[in-house]
């Protein structure tokens, strides 16, 4: 799929995951190029949450090996691989009351020492992080009394202050409205034409070919079709992969696919 | 700055805590029988008073002050790794467990160290206690404070059995009121104990303050930011049962210190635990210096075991943070 030589993007082969006996993730190849936006699609249930966590180092497959940049990543030490990859979580909360600039902050725990203080480079990315995930508005505010989406884009800040080279993203629109959902995707495409790698679990299709020049379609734990978007979200797939009858069209205005889904009978 | 000014507050509370007594002494005398002992001066204290200072007192409150900071501490670092406000050493068991350890040894005659008897009832309390919430699948926090929960009433239930078999006539009482936790016959040996604990399980969780933020958010949150969850969970658990159960040998079972004084210093400087914890240590040490000076002087010449009181004052206080959560959720 990345070809013989190896990429210096994300590279993943034969990942196997079981929980409690069942195999959750079967034999995955995936890879993602280096300074690109990808969507990892799938019905519930496909193992897309799973996969990420895998591919973000934070749950060991039971066989299988993940490479960024030529690096197997669970062979780094942590905070070495901290600093290349962050992971943003579904649902991610605390019963702490930190202010939004000091979960942010929290970013930066790979870059520095145990015992030392943010110095002032630390405090300029986080601002920037702040900035970039436009919750400078929040900043001050203590983040148990956000809502859903405002908490959403603040974890989003957080993965942005590690400066990741990789970002791995778990539904990262949930919660949000549609013009957050916009932005914070139009985000992540800009962070990847800026070189991040970028790849996220999405549900809305229509938010993965406005957004995704490439897709990793899994179902039942295996890569159903990868490549790009418009070659592979095709009505026979969706239909094959979902169960719906649906039509691509073209959007009039960015020319990129749209998919109408049909009701059922 | 907050720190320096509770720094003052418990060294005052030191002084004047051990000036309150039957036997009245002032905090310049308080002063002038420590500088002689340390070998500056004379005392300005007769042989007999002088005794009390340094022989009664100043070990008592000490140890107070030490057993708190202790129990403050273990309290914080609960309630981080559990991400559990309601937790404290009593919840995952750690306190039955070392009680029970220390009830062997008093009672049953086993030829072991009491502190270390503490420290081992403690771990295998807490042994058991991520036993069962693991077998139980998944380890989560409402699983852990479960199994606590359960291990907890074993422990006490075979203290209790240890006790009803063993005990007779007047240690009855003596055992009764260590149980419920007491630093009335805290004398050097107990300083030392306290202190050796908080030098070598206290300070290194106290310097952990920034790994355990980065678990407010759970543990793959903890581990996207390069932590090692389950060496650093085990080693801060372990060094939290190696404290509770030096506090336990030498106090018996102090309820509520830990559970509502990380809240109360919340309050005051926010949750970052690299501040919380020593100053959750500090404002712990202050707390029960102060409650077992009550224990000792309200009803006097009877004194109340400081468990009772830290009871009274922290049992209305766990249900307010009840009721708290509850509108939350």
């Amino acid at each position: 799929m990345s070809g013989p030589d190896k990429s210096e993007g994300l590279d993943a082969s034969r990942i196997d995951v079981r929980i409690d006996g069942r195999l959750i993730v079967d034999g995955v190849d995936c890879s993602v190029a280096p300074g690109t936006f990808s969507a990892l699609i799938g019905p519930n249930g496909a193992g897309k949450s799973t996969l990420l966590r895998v591919l973000a180092a934070v749950e060991r497959p039971e066989s299988g090996s993940v490479e960024f940049a030529g690096n197997e990543l669970f062979s780094l030490p942590r905070r070495q691989r901290a600093r290349v990859v962050s992971f943003v979580e579904q649902d991610s909360s605390t019963e702490l009351s930190l202010t939004v600039r000091d979960v942010v902050a929290l970013g930066r725990t790979p870059h520095q020492g145990l015992f030392s203080d943010a110095n002032a480079s630390d405090d300029a990315i986080v601002a920037k992080a702040i900035e970039a995930a436009e919750v400078g508005l929040l900043a001050d505010r203590d983040v148990t009394t956000l809502s859903g989406g405002e908490r959403q884009r603040v974890m989003l800040a957080k993965a942005l202050a590690q400066a990741p080279q990789l970002l791995l993203l778990d539904e990262p629109s949930n919660h949000l409205d549609i013009a957050a959902q916009l932005s914070v995707l139009g985000l992540l495409g800009t962070l990847a034409r800026s070189g991040v790698t970028v790849l996220a679990a999405l549900h809305d299709l229509n938010l993965a070919t406005a957004y995704c020049d490439h897709v990793i379609v899994l179902q039942g734990g295996r890569v159903f079709a990868a490549g790009a978007t418009s070659a592979v979200l095709t009505p026979e797939l969706l239909s094959e992969v979902y169960g719906v009858r649906a039509t691509v069209l073209q959007h009039p205005q960015t020319g990129r696919p749209l998919v109408a889904f049909s009701p059922f009978e | 700055m907050t720190g320096a000014v509770l720094a003052i507050v418990l060294l005052l509370s030191i002084t004047f805590a051990i000036t309150i007594g039957p036997s009245s002494i002032t905090p310049v005398e308080v002063w002038g029988s420590v500088l002689h002992h340390l070998g500056i001066g004379e005392s300005p204290l007769s042989l007999l008073r002088d005794g009390i200072v340094w022989q009664l007192r100043l070990p008592r409150v000490l140890t107070a002050a030490a057993v708190g900071a202790g129990l403050a501490v273990s309290g914080a670092v609960m309630q981080a790794l559990t991400r559990n406000p309601l937790a404290d050493p009593y919840l995952l068991g750690l306190s039955s467990g070392a009680s029970l350890g220390a009830v062997a040894v008093l009672l049953l005659g086993i030829a072991i160290l009491l502190p270390v008897a503490a420290f081992l009832g403690a771990m295998l309390a807490l042994g058991l206690t991520l036993l069962l919430a693991s077998s139980l699948g998944r380890i989560t926090p409402s699983r852990t404070v479960l199994s606590g929960l359960a291990v907890s009433a074993l422990a006490s239930a075979i203290t209790s059995l240890v006790i009803f078999w063993t005990v007779t006539g007047d240690s009855y009482r003596e055992i009764l009121g260590w149980l419920l936790g007491s630093i009335a016959g805290a004398r050097w040996p107990a300083v030392a104990i306290a202190f050796t604990a908080i030098l070598i399980a206290g300070l290194p969780i106290m310097l952990s303050g920034r790994i355990l933020d980065a678990f407010a958010f759970g543990d793959t949150s903890a581990a996207a930011l390069g932590i090692n969850v389950n060496r650093t969970r085990w080693t801060l658990l372990a060094a939290t049962a190696l404290l509770t159960g030096a506090m336990v040998s030498v106090s018996g079972s102090i309820g509520f210190v830990g559970l509502i004084l990380p809240h109360a210093v919340r309050l005051l400087v926010g949750p970052r635990h690299r501040a919380l914890l020593p100053l959750s240590a500090i404002v712990g040490g202050i707390f029960l210096i102060w409650a077992d000076t009550a224990a000792r002087s309200v009803f006097e010449p009877r004194e109340l075991p400081v468990g009772i009181v830290t009871a009274i004052i922290g049992a209305p206080i766990f249900a307010i943070l009840l009721t708290r959560r509850r509108s939350e959720a």
